[in-house]
């Protein structure tokens, strides 16, 4: 029996298996995180409490475009590598660190001029700390396409080769895709 | 005499016998072997700590410790049991088997393999590091606030406890992604998820209910420290939070946990009692559903942990459902066994075997023990008690430690290339069994006149002291027992006869390799036709070689139908080094200091981005 | 080993499993020597799972035994047998259907016994009574009666009371095997369980849930007492003591002018601290520092003395009176009855 010499790429690649498997672990993560604050929210009389103000819906929402839109240049650079072209992924990927650097923006300004600390009531605990868990994700997600890309420049991608640039980005779009349901809880659910 | 293609094969994956390589090493066997002599070590202390427990409680009154003391042991003994010996045991035992029983020569993620064994001694050390400071974690295995939030536990022990299981469960995660992709890609061609060993189905449903489970505990134990720290309120009740909120979150973790102990224990009762009953098991199918709706199920019963706390009834009667539908998988499980050696050949009465009968035993009455806590008004009167004590010893020691001692030895030829003496065994298994009852059954009567659980004494109002007193004997008679394990263990070490490569006759792909196996496992990769590929097959060479360098094969998901060679790596340092950079990020938070945790954590970063530096890219 | 020895050895163990067992059925604390509705409920319940458990256990061990011991045709014959295909029915007969029909009759009775304890908690009372859990002691409220009493509960025998538990620090939980089951008690939670005695009595409890170093010290007693000699009861803790003469009275002063009025109150006097147990009939309680030691003046004495040399981790500070002044103190504290 012989095989051939190529690189597993996708669901064949033993790598790409292990990302998928720490996402896995990430979502389930995220997933607690989100269970916890709807646990203590059914258990407060008013939420959140009184002197503290409902989440910026605006800037939320200004940040959820940023973030999720990140993705598109991300999946822009994948399909340039998977075509050989080193640049347009360069390109891409420095354009979703760019977005993502605002993101990051404009949460350091909530936390900044936000009333109420993580020390106010579980709300400002729950708050604080399932944004912060998340804002981590995205500097992780950050360093790791930094990364991606100074391997780059070292020529480590090419149309042939690039099982690192697709695990990258699953990660990148998983990152994305749990802000989506923190932004939904965080910031919708106060106002039902 | 090695043919021309094993002295390649050694060239490429053969390891000089030295530090460098002890330090650098990412083969399996190595490995595997360090995580159980390293568990073993915590079984040794786990049980010091249960020996100085049933001395101080064998009469009423003993002031042989203080309360601190006390209190300081007992968690410390379930937290080793738990996450430190048994566990890592498993993990250890399937490092080294999973590989060779799926017919590849190492783990997915060789290096990966290495870096969650030194996270665990590190995990391990950082843990006992509160004896040698004095203080040691005193606020149970189980850690409930507000008795260990900052007002009632403000020293540094539950700083120790709550740090070391993040700590530790960067090693059971990546342990476990390791399993389930090495499962998943590795498998020989041939052996589709159908005819994988029973032992790689539990091994497999395990890894996946610890990617699964250990985020919730990861994620209470950040709670507690934010509010032991940094003054969030999770769980305190007079700013919004919840103590309940860690109970859910803990048994979210925790139920879970316990199946992640049980299932890799019935792997090797799977494995065992075919061999020595030389039969394969009956109702192969069954036990590989059982294991997969026992791991599922498990999730779902968390809540039977919290039956006393004053939830509303409907939802308990929810939980109370689930944990008795547990139990179907598992009979499914021990009838399957005993129609296997109903229906065997005469069976063998070796050590491994005994320890396997031993386990069904003690297991079952476990067993039945559980399913009366799943009625809730009966936990409601028994839970915290000596009951619940005798309970979960019969499933944990019976349900875990007996099939580790019948896989231990049933897989020492083949790991040492030693035998171990039989005599030997069995006097131990009489012992270990004997010891064991005579320790813990009493402790259901004990629950039943209503001796509480977790307390240094107790009054002799209560009628508990004969039983304790006996308790404490039969715990001496376990601890010799087990001593004469340890004493098989290390004279067949040194002078036990050579072992075969199949002296168990035995019809799992380890048994095809020398015992011990070459560093590169298998000299071609096996071709597989069914689920007992050395009974069913006799000769089980293909042209699989991979001698083009160091290279395994990647086969498909289900059906293992070949697909691309994948290289390995060499060994490397980087695992060891990136561990220890975790280690001074957690030492760092430990203490306090800012400036350290961010120092290490850009350290440790640069670690990481080193090591991966070569994947997935052009090659060379 | 002969099966006659085999036989004979079994039987042994069994006899003393059994003798371990009717061990169980008696004690100040035994589950099974119930004596209120709940507690009969959690026993009968425990019978018949232990019937069953017993059932089950059987069964196993007969198919195990067969298995390892039934002689089998033919020779030793170490080829493996790959030919047998059946066990099929029994794997789900014994794993599947046996199982289901146990569960479901063990479930069925779980709901009976849930649906009577429903009606109980819901169903109307005589009493009720705050229990307040405390690092390590009992406070019992009587808000309807106006006491304040600690770590022995009177209730009158026969009839249903509502006690109302909850904790002031860490979680606690409240259980008097002989009367019903546990109930936890829970910083911010208020959990309710009935509590009935059928005959007049003094019931042990303890704490059931680790809550620091002197967990194992943290007992309650409750006496079932017929209703007069109940509203005897009643009537006492609702008395403001006598002014004391003689030497209480020195002791009062002793009382008065020291750290004890941060922690205790005495009705009738200006000491009204709310952190340890109110103190205004302590004579009367027939244990102190929750059933560590017995009410004497010279077990008093040395907990007043030295607490940590009693129940070491209490919160209860060490005085630094003269051991005339803890004489005169004692001599005030036995005479509130």
């Amino acid at each position: 029996m012989s095989v051939a010499r190529v690189e597993p790429r996708g669901a064949r690649s033993t790598g790409w298996w292990g990302m998928a498997l720490f996402i896995v672990a990430e979502l389930t993560l995220f997933g607690t995180a989100v269970a916890s604050y709807l646990f203590l929210r059914f258990r407060a009389p008013t939420w959140p409490p009184p002197g503290v103000e409902d989440p910026d819906l605006v800037l939320g929402g200004i940040a959820t475009v940023l973030l999720v839109g990140s993705s598109i240049p991300i999946l822009w650079a994948e399909r340039g590598i998977e075509r050989g072209d080193v640049r347009r992924m360069r390109i891409g990927i420095a354009i979703s660190i760019v977005l993502a650097l605002a993101f990051l923006s404009i949460q350091g300004y909530e936390y900044a001029s936000a009333s109420f600390s993580w020390r106010t009531d579980a709300y400002g605990s729950l708050f604080f700390t399932i944004l912060s868990l998340h804002g981590l994700h995205v500097i992780g997600a950050i360093l790791i396409v930094s990364w991606l890309e100074a391997r780059s420049f070292a020529g480590h991608f090419d149309g042939d080769h690039h099982v690192a640039v697709q695990t990258g980005a699953l990660y990148w779009h998983f990152v994305d895709i749990v802000w989506l349901a923190i932004f939904s809880v965080l910031y919708l659910s106060p106002r039902i | 005499m090695a043919t021309a293609t094993e002295e390649r094969l050694e060239e490429i994956w053969g390891e000089e016998p030295g530090p460098v390589s002890w330090f650098t090493t990412g083969d399996h066997k190595r490995i595997g072997r360090r995580y159980i002599v390293t568990a073993l070590v915590f079984f040794l202390l786990g049980g010091i700590e249960a020996a100085f427990m049933r001395w101080q409680l064998a009469q009423p009154g003993s002031t042989h410790l203080t309360p601190e003391q006390y209190d300081e042991l007992f968690s410390m003994h379930g937290t080793t049991m738990i996450f430190l010996f048994i566990t890592p045991l498993f993990t250890g035992l399937a490092n080294y088997l999973v590989p060779l029983m799926i017919g590849t020569r190492d783990m997915a993620f060789p290096r990966l393999n290495a870096f969650s064994y030194w996270i665990f001694l590190g995990a391990g050390i950082f843990l006992y590091a509160g004896f040698v400071v004095g203080a040691a974690p005193n606020g149970g295995w189980f850690a409930y606030p507000p008795l260990t939030g900052p007002i009632f536990d403000p020293g540094i022990n539950m700083d120790i406890w709550s740090l070391g299981l993040i700590f530790l469960s960067i090693s059971t995660t990546a342990g476990a992604i390791n399993l389930i992709v090495t499962i998943l890609k590795l498998r020989a061609p041939g052996m589709s998820l159908a005819r994988m060993p029973l032992y790689v189905w539990a091994m497999f449903v395990t890894a996946w209910m610890m990617v699964l489970a250990m985020p919730p505990l990861t994620y209470a134990n950040v709670l507690l420290q934010l509010d032991r720290n940094l003054g969030t309120n999770f769980f305190d009740p007079t700013a919004g939070g919840d103590p309940l909120l860690w109970q859910h979150l803990f048994w979210l973790f925790g139920h879970p946990d316990v199946y992640i102990i049980f299932l890799p224990a019935v792997g090797i009762v799977s494995t065992v009692i075919p061999t020595f009953s030389r039969r394969p098991i009956v109702g192969y199918p069954y036990v590989a559903l059982a294991t997969v709706l026992t791991g599922i199920i498990a999730f779902g019963v968390w809540v039977h942990h919290m039956f006393a706390t004053g939830l509303p009834s409907l939802g308990l009667t929810f939980f109370a459902a689930a944990s008795m539908i547990i139990t179907i998988p598992s009979g499914v499980q021990v009838f399957a066994w005993l129609a296997t050696i109903v229906r065997g050949r005469r069976p063998a009465f070796t050590t491994p075997f005994l320890f396997a009968i031993g386990f069904i035993v003690v297991f079952v009455i476990g067993g039945v023990t559980g399913v009366m806590f799943a009625s809730v008004p009966f936990d409601q009167g028994v839970t915290d008690s000596y009951f619940v004590v005798a309970h979960f010893h019969y499933v944990l020691f019976g349900g875990a430690v007996f099939p580790m001692f019948a896989g231990l030895h049933y897989w020492f030829p083949k790991i040492t290339g030693r035998t171990y003496s039989e005599t030997l065994g069995r006097w131990s298994f009489w012992l270990i069994f004997a010891g064991f009852n005579v320790t813990f059954f009493p402790m259901h009567i004990m629950g039943l006149l209503g001796m509480p659980r977790r307390v240094y004494t107790y009054s002799p109002d209560l009628g508990v002291e004969g039983l304790n007193l006996l308790s404490s004997v039969g715990a001496a008679v376990l601890t010799i027992g087990i001593a004469l394990v340890a004493i098989n263990a290390i004279k067949s070490l040194i002078a036990g006869s050579k072992a075969t490569a199949n002296p168990w006759g035995a019809a799992t792909l380890e048994w095809a390799t020398t015992s011990p196996p070459a560093h590169y496992g298998f000299a071609s990769i096996p071709i597989v036709h069914g689920r007992d590929p050395l009974w069913e097959q006799p000769d089980l060479g293909s042209d699989l070689t991979l001698t083009h360098g160091r290279e395994i094969l990647g086969t498909t998901i289900t059906d293992a139908d070949p697909e691309e060679p994948l290289p390995m790596p060499e060994g490397s340092v980087l695992p060891l080094v990136t561990a220890l950079g975790f280690a001074a990020v957690f030492v760092s938070l430990l203490v306090g200091s800012v400036p350290a945790a961010l120092v290490s954590t850009l350290l440790t970063l640069g670690l990481i981005g080193a090591w991966t530096w070569t994947l997935g890219g052009v090659p060379g | 080993m002969s099966t006659k020895a085999r036989v004979v050895q079994g039987s042994a163990v069994l006899a003393g499993v059994l003798a371990l067992t009717d061990a169980a059925c008696s004690g100040p604390g035994a589950t099974s020597d119930a004596s209120g509705p709940g507690a009969h409920r959690i026993s009968l319940l425990s019978v018949g799972m232990f019937t069953i458990a017993a059932f089950v256990f059987l069964v196993v061990i007969c198919f195990l035994a067969y298995g390892l011991f039934r002689r089998r045709p033919g020779s030793d014959d170490e080829r493996p047998d790959l030919e047998d295909r059946g066990g099929t029915r029994m794997v789900l007969l014994g794993g599947v259907a046996f199982p289901i029909v146990v569960l479901i009759t063990l479930f069925v009775i779980t709901l009976i016994a849930l649906e009577a304890q429903a009606r109980e908690d819901t169903g109307s009372h005589v009493l009720t009574i705050n229990v307040v859990a405390h690092r390590w002691w009992w406070e019992f409220q009587y808000p309807d009666q106006g006491i304040d009493t600690a770590n022995e509960a009177h209730i009158p025998t026969g009839e249903p009371v509502l006690m109302q538990v909850t904790s002031t620090d860490v979680i606690h939980s409240f259980w008097v095997p002989r009367l019903q089951r546990k109930v936890d008690a829970i910083p911010g939670r208020t959990n309710d369980v009935t509590l009935q005695a059928d005959a007049d009595g003094t019931y042990l409890g303890v704490c059931s849930e680790f809550c620091g170093l002197q967990h194992a010290h943290m007992h309650l007693e409750v006496v079932a007492q017929a209703p007069d000699a109940f509203d005897g009861w009643v009537g006492q803790q609702q008395q403001v003591p006598p002014e004391p003469t003689g030497e209480a009275l020195q002791g009062q002063q002793v009382f008065l002018g020291s750290s004890c009025v941060y922690c205790h109150s005495i009705t009738g006097t200006n000491a009204n601290g709310t952190v340890g147990p109110n103190l205004t009939h302590v004579a009367g309680r027939t244990t102190l520092a929750a059933g560590t030691i017995p009410n004497t003046p010279e077990e008093l004495a040395q907990w007043i003395e030295d607490p940590q040399s009693v129940k070491p981790g209490t919160q209860m500070p060490a005085s630094d009176l003269t051991p005339t002044q803890i004489r005169q103190l004692v001599a005030y504290l036995e005479s509130l009855t």
